[in-house]
């Protein structure tokens, strides 16, 4: 016990608080901010109060625009782990011609093609086909734009499950139907879930694209009221955003514990515009 | 983007006898979505960026033909130089600096803590991850806020308007809070790779923590902390977010390219002149992408 290495595990103590702080104290506000009486944009020791739970669920759109959210993400994260499912065992199993150049390509599209730097053709795209201001066109946008990883992340799963399954039962003299109804959607079960959950937590939190595409508060989801809240500032305001981010972090953070518990958390980098 | 290198498997084999034509069939509407909802974009900007397609109130005026002007526009536009500045040093000072050497702090640090300060602090930092970016968002600017913020009240003043006075520094702590996740879990599994028994020679021969870092661990891991540092920063360089905190504002000081593109297509209308930059921004994502996948490749 040196004195030098005392001083280092003190310095090496330190440096671990600092970093936990920095993470750990702009979060206080959303813990503490919810259930306070004069809800300032600070953290301190709430005045407790329930009443800007109350406030916010009188709000007009306050509920609605989370069943908005729901509905989007829902009917995206269904299609993305439907069409990559299918996709993605077609590109694992078969030799389609062209296959090694067309996953390279999805590779490359999938980081290149952003949201950013597609925003303004897509809106023009989607203002031509006058699917401005539909819940349906943003599902759609969405889908198109997490289909490439999903179909990557997918393929990886399905190229680790062994074929001898699928081989024995085809001894025995099952249709291709039964084979992927019977053998393979049961193996790859973990897979999809975690794709499902996947899609859904990447297109809750997306606010680009229901922002460049939805024009009427009572079709905007909720990545987009809170920051139409937050715009428009305002007493009454105040009191229902807190509130309302609280509740719309719930679902992600809830599906994020559930995967996490069954499967154990596996980093996929996703397009997290 | 998948963060390991793409395996292309030897020879696919048919177990389920479901045969070229229906694979095709079962790749087909994923291949259409990606068509329409990503290639033809991409396609489309480069036509749109050499029209003068405007967007004025509720109709467009139909765009004619105008070749490069808008690049050569570009060229000389100041506002567009500003961003093209903001967004290296959003990406310089949050993705290169902030996330990746938080991230490596983070999954050095936690290698041997207790398992229970481990998952703490673990969670928090993906906590900051997983939450939606408009939240993230509204709780800097709570944290950040003149009268009330927690910033002041932390520092015991009132009364500095950070967001306004700083914007380009509140982005940067914004943006390495919310992304250090995915560099401290690509660490914590790249560190893995290093032999203990280095490790425990280093420490014979009395080297300092930092020699130890040079001259054994660094070797191990120098292609991911190049492919990672490629990959956030595209992501960075990307992000639209800064939008959320100050709407590329005040008088331009945090508008980044993202930002940028946005503010010149919807609000001033210059659909045109706003898809000759997504364009540019596009070429500049292909070359970074091209270049992380060759040196992936390399790697394994």
């Amino acid at each position: 016990m040196t004195p030098a290495y005392v001083v280092r595990r003190i310095g090496f103590y330190v440096l671990i608080c600092a970093i936990t702080l920095f993470f750990a104290v702009p979060m206080l506000w959303i813990a503490s901010a919810p259930f306070d009486a004069s809800p300032g944009l600070g953290v301190q020791w709430p005045d407790w109060t329930l009443d800007n739970v109350r406030k916010t669920f009188d709000h007009p759109y306050a509920l609605h625009s989370m069943v908005n959210s729901l509905l989007i993400c829902v009917t995206t994260a269904v299609a993305v782990t439907a069409f990559a499912a299918l996709a993605s065992y077609a590109l694992s199993r078969v030799r389609i011609p062209g296959r090694d150049a067309l996953l390279y390509g999805l590779l490359l599209l999938s980081s290149v093609v952003t949201g950013t730097a597609a925003m303004v053709p897509i809106f023009v795209m989607m203002f031509q086909l006058g699917l401005i201001d539909s819940r349906f066109g943003v599902a759609l946008v969405m889908t198109g734009g997490l289909l490439p990883a999903a179909i990557f992340i997918l393929k990886d799963f399905v190229d680790a499950v062994p074929k001898s399954y699928e081989e024995s039962a085809r001894v025995f003299g099952a249709s291709t139907g039964q084979i992927l109804r019977d053998v393979v959607l049961p193996v790859a079960r973990p897979g999809l879930a975690t794709i499902l959950v996947w899609a859904f937590v990447n297109s809750w939190g997306n606010f680009l694209v229901p922002f460049l595409l939805i024009r009427s508060i009572d079709k905007q989801p909720g990545a987009v009221l809170l920051q139409t809240f937050t715009d428009e500032g305002g007493s009454a305001n105040l009191s229902v955003i807190p509130v309302f981010s609280l509740l719309f972090s719930i679902p992600v953070v809830v599906l994020y514990l559930l995967v996490n518990s069954r499967y154990g958390f596996r980093f996929h980098g996703g397009i997290k515009s | 983007m998948p963060g390991r290198p793409a395996r292309v498997r030897g020879p696919a084999q048919d177990v389920a006898g479901l045969g070229v034509g229906r694979a095709l069939g079962f790749v087909a509407p994923a291949l259409l979505l990606i068509g329409a909802f990503l290639v033809f974009p991409a396609v489309w900007t480069i036509y749109i960026g050499i029209t003068n397609y405007r967007l004025t109130g509720v109709e467009a005026v139909s765009p004619s033909i105008v070749g490069l002007a808008n690049y050569t526009k570009a060229l000389n536009d100041a506002l567009f130089h500003n961003a093209l500045w903001l967004t290296c040093l959003f990406v310089l000072g949050s993705a290169i600096v902030g996330q990746n050497i938080l991230g490596f702090a983070l999954a050095w640090t936690m290698r041997r803590a207790r398992p229970a300060v481990r998952r703490t602090v673990e969670g928090l930092v993906l906590l900051a991850w997983i939450l939606p970016s408009t939240v993230v968002a509204y709780l800097w600017i709570a944290f950040f806020d003149r009268d009330t913020g927690t910033l002041n009240s932390i520092l015991g003043q009132q009364g500095t308007a950070w967001l306004i006075e700083y914007p380009m520094v509140c982005l940067i702590l914004f943006n390495t809070w919310r992304g250090t996740a995915f560099s401290m879990m690509l660490y914590s599994s790249a560190l893995q790779a290093v032999p203990p028994s280095q490790l425990e020679s280093a420490r014979m021969v009395g080297a300092s923590g930092w020699q130890t870092l040079r001259d054994v661990v660094f070797p191990h891991i120098r292609g991911h902390v190049l492919t990672n540092t490629l990959l956030i920063s595209l992501w960075t360089a990307n992000d639209f977010s800064p939008f959320l905190l100050t709407k590329g504002g005040p008088n331009h000081e945090s508008e980044t390219v993202p930002v940028y593109i946005y503010n010149v297509a919807l609000q001033g209308g210059e659909l045109g002149y706003s898809s000759a930059i997504s364009f540019l921004l596009l070429l500049a994502n292909l070359l970074v992408a091209l270049l992380y996948l060759r040196l992936l490749r390399r790697r394994s």
